[in-house]
């Protein structure tokens, strides 16, 4: 098991190394480039060739990348042309809200999916599967932004049941130590402010969730349905064992095998639909972030941010690997 | 002999009015909830204005841009401020000032007992201490990316020689004596912006402002541009959540009127219809940028709707590179061929009238006696034919597309009228689209291969060579033309010492511009804001806009 997490480690730093590489021309491929998005009007060829020289952006591109790694491998992201901050501090600043909008939005999918998908395959073929089937191909099928912008158009702007944008409401005026509002607001006992955030999730966290509540709902129903007629819990339920031990012990323990790797699959589509949801709803993590950055040609936020982004999801999808020796033992031998 | 501003009459009329306007009202504790009504307990009094972006930095002496300057009018006052719903200065910290003879000296003479947020006096000492910083700004510190104004006004800092700031001294408390090498009379207006305006000495230092961190290709801005802006305006900082909001509190020492609001809170919605959906939400107060079409159903729901007096211009440029176009005679066809009234009515927001200067009518140097150019297309086929196209000709328009600016809300519209109207007296159009940023940008400034294009301004404060002096004080590619005795005039305007002498100059610059007709000035749009109902908001040409002259509904 320790062998696979380091093999699995070491694996990771020539995909960062090949990744840096073709973020790095990707991003200088992008129309336009960031001295004309600073000065706008004022873009007289003079003030852009100022500032391309300032930045070191006239200088060969392979020198260029060059004094990028050598940054990067001391562990300096740069920093942000538009807000001239450090890049690893805007990323540290944004992440919480991101990783609490995909906490959220994992656990409506993660609930509600499977619920839905081992409600429809026990009941296979009823009316309720059918349902079932229908919303969740309508789930993948919706585009996030257009779902999250009718939510909000209909919740927050004409119904008012909840707020249409950000973290938290202006007249809060919370204490944060970790930066997850919901969790902070339960440390520190200020529950107006828990409550406030918990809000502020429910409409970016229902569209984040839509695609990957469907797909776990389908990967759970199909996966149920072939399980359940399966030699093995044919015996089980043969050898006399009472249905509620046959459900739990032999029936979803083998089903939620394929689901869990399609969970750690989703933790990646989660953190891309951020960059739409968080924009709708001008909600300020990382996605937000990068949507505004690539708009303004700011090279070293789009280089350090899709690289963290990697990182993380590759760390994600690890995790979920360990997690398959928990959930099914036949894994733990090798 | 000086002569002395009669200022301090003007200042006490106007605080007389404003006082009057903003009168305390009893705040009832709150009552309903949701983040927009305003209020919270305690008698708190809370306004919300969405931004549409972080501020580049909370020291606007490094900033440039409408946000940053947003923040920083709360928080900072300069020497001089505005006339109330004008762009004509006004004192502030400097309750008068004279101006020596040859222009050379300026001596301002500050308002009494005025103290920055942590307590530092606010005295002659500190204006020389902001002045001395703004000038000794080096490195990447001095540049256009940071300190734009000082270097755009001054024309450069200290280590480069080539600034027209010599010195300041503080002969007393109350006393500031600011030397120049050559006449700036646009100083004083220059005075107005965010960027110039007066920061605590103690904070500044203590905070290392000027300790622009990093190498020179990556600038890290310094702790006090990050977390401690200190000014003498009615709203202290007190916090910045990059991406999510920056929070203001009132100052409880305030030198002049503190006003009903008691707490500023600006959350950043980078999405227009975002904006607008929260205050349809009653997530915010107000907002600005509020797009025509948005103008229009806003009113309509019942929301306050203000404009601000246009300080923009928005102008069909003709490129004499274009042997066609530098004929006087076709450029003044083509003007005559525009029906800009039925423009401006069909695609700029309600209220925009058509321009007839380069300049705004707020614009001291504004000539209401300029060459006119009447719609009148009989007159544009004679001109042609006069020309030798009678048969007609071809040029090319270039345009922009994907882009929304204050004074240009929907540039393709515009193109479609004009070009519609060329092609009736006999002008043949090849159209160019090309994305805002950086084709289109490129092609008009750095390329001499356009011929009709649509630009704009907006000015920063009230002066003529800050619109005509951008556009034509020397040769460039947008315009292909060399007109040494015109770039002359407005580059000699630029430095008489005398206001009356130099808006005279200005206005016969103006109207010499009009008769050689590089380009035609189209309109000068209204740029608006919305407001929750009952929302009263000073709104100002040059966006001197101060939220203790916020009055919000009960």
């Amino acid at each position: 098991m320790l062998r696979l997490i380091l093999r699995r480690l070491a694996l990771l730093v020539p995909t960062l190394f090949g990744l840096s590489v073709l973020l790095f021309l990707w991003v200088r491929a992008l129309p336009g480039g960031p001295a004309a998005a600073l000065l706008g009007e004022r873009a007289t060829p003079e003030a852009v060739a100022e500032i391309n020289r300032l930045y070191g952006f006239d200088r060969p591109l392979h020198e260029q990348y060059v004094r990028y790694l050598g940054q990067l491998l001391q562990g300096n992201f740069g920093t942000s042309l538009t807000t001239r901050r450090p890049v690893m501090e805007e990323f540290t600043n944004r992440f919480p809200a991101t990783v609490e909008l995909t906490i959220w939005a994992i656990l409506i999918a993660v609930v509600v999916g499977i619920a839905l998908g081992y409600v429809a395959a026990r009941r296979h073929g009823s009316l309720v599967d059918n349902a079932a089937v229908v919303a969740s191909l309508v789930g993948v099928t919706v585009p996030v932004f257009f779902l999250a912008f009718i939510l909000k158009f209909v919740f927050a702007v004409r119904l008012g049941w909840f707020p249409s944008t950000g973290r938290q409401s202006n007249d809060i005026d919370a204490t944060h130590y970790t930066n997850l509002y919901v969790l902070d607001g339960i440390l520190t006992g200020e529950w107006d402010a828990a409550w406030d955030a918990v809000l502020h999730l429910v409409l970016p966290a229902l569209a984040l969730a839509s695609i990957p509540l469907a797909i776990i709902a389908r990967m759970t129903r199909s996966s149920v349905i072939e399980v359940q007629s399966s030699d093995y819990v044919r015996t089980a339920v043969a050898k006399g064992l009472r249905p509620p031990r046959v459900r739990n012990r032999v029936l979803l323990r083998n089903a939620l095998l394929p689901v869990a790797t399609t969970i750690g699959l989703q933790v990646g589509l989660l953190l891309s639909g951020a960059v739409l949801t968080e924009t709708v709803f001008s909600y300020p993590g990382i996605g937000g972030f990068l949507a505004t950055a690539i708009s303004s040609a700011d090279y070293p936020v789009l280089q350090g941010f899709i690289l963290l982004i990697a990182l993380v999801y590759a760390l994600v999808n690890l995790a979920v690997d360990i997690s398959y020796g928990i959930i099914d033992p036949r894994l733990r031998t090798r | 002999m000086r002569r002395t501003a009669k200022w301090a009459a003007v200042a006490a009329a106007a605080t007389l009015i404003l006082t009057g306007c903003a009168s305390q009202r009893d705040d009832d504790g709150g009552g309903e909830t949701g983040g927009g009504d305003g209020s919270t307990g305690g008698g708190e009094v809370t306004f919300t204005f969405a931004s549409s972006s972080d501020p580049s930095s909370l020291d606007p002496a490094f900033a440039s841009d409408g946000e940053s300057f947003r923040v920083a009018r709360q928080i900072f006052e300069g020497l001089v401020g505005t006339v109330p719903g004008t762009a004509d200065p006004a004192p502030l910290l400097a309750e008068s000032w004279d101006v020596s003879d040859d222009g050379l000296e300026y001596t301002f003479h500050l308002v009494e007992g005025v103290k920055f947020h942590d307590g530092t006096d606010f005295n002659g000492e500190a204006v020389c201490f902001n002045f001395e910083r703004w000038n000794n700004f080096t490195g990447v510190a001095a540049s256009e990316s940071l300190s734009y104004y000082w270097g755009k006004v001054n024309g450069g800092y200290a280590e480069d020689g080539n600034g027209k700031y010599e010195s300041c001294e503080a002969p007393d408390e109350t006393t500031a004596v600011v030397r120049l090498s050559s006449p700036l009379p646009e100083l004083i207006a220059a005075l107005s912006l965010p960027a110039l305006s007066m920061q605590s000495p103690t904070a500044l230092q203590e905070y290392d402002a000027d300790n622009v961190g990093g190498q020179s290709d990556a600038p890290v801005l310094p702790e006090y541009a990050l977390e401690h802006p200190t000014g003498t305006g009615p709203f202290v900082f007190d916090s910045w959540s990059p991406g999510e909001r920056v929070v203001l509190t009132a100052n409880p020492d305030y030198w002049g009127e503190q006003g009903e609001v008691t707490r500023v809170v600006f959350p950043i919605i980078d999405d227009p219809t975002a904006r607008r959906q929260a205050l349809e939400a009653g997530d915010i107060d107000g907002y600005d940028l509020v797009g025509p079409a948005d103008v229009v159903a806003l009113d309509e729901a019942g929301y306050e709707i203000v404009n601000r007096d246009p300080f923009n211009i928005l102008y069909l440029g003709m490129n004499q590179a274009v042997p066609e176009l530098a004929d006087v005679r076709v450029r003044q066809a083509i003007a005559h061929a525009i029906d800009r009234e039925a423009l401006v009515a069909a695609t700029l927001p309600e209220g925009t009238e058509v321009a007839t200067n380069f300049v705004p009518p707020s614009v001291v140097g504004w000539n209401d006696d300029v060459q006119t150019y009447e719609f009148d297309q009989d007159a544009a086929r004679d001109l042609l034919a006069e020309a030798g196209f009678a048969d007609g000709l071809t040029i090319n328009f270039t345009y922009p597309t994907n882009v929304s600016r204050p004074y240009m809300p929907t540039p393709v519209q515009v193109f479609e009228r004009i070009a519609a109207d060329l092609e009736e007296v006999g002008i043949t159009i090849e159209a160019t689209p090309l994305p805002w940023s950086p084709d289109y940008l490129d092609r008009i400034q750095g390329g001499s291969d356009h011929g009709l294009h649509l630009l704009g301004w907006t000015g920063d404060y009230n002066d003529t060579y800050n619109f005509i002096g951008v556009f034509f004080g020397g040769q460039s590619m947008e315009w292909g033309f060399d007109n040494p005795e015109l770039f002359q005039m407005i580059n000699d305007a630029r430095v008489l010492p005398d206001i009356e002498e130099q808006t005279a100059a200005y206005e016969e610059a103006n109207a010499a511009l009009l008769e050689f007709l590089p380009g035609l000035p189209i309109a000068h749009p209204v740029p608006s804001l919305a407001f929750r109902e009952g929302v009263v908001y000073p709104a100002s040409p040059v966006q001197d806009e101060v939220y203790n002259m916020v009055e919000l509904p009960d």
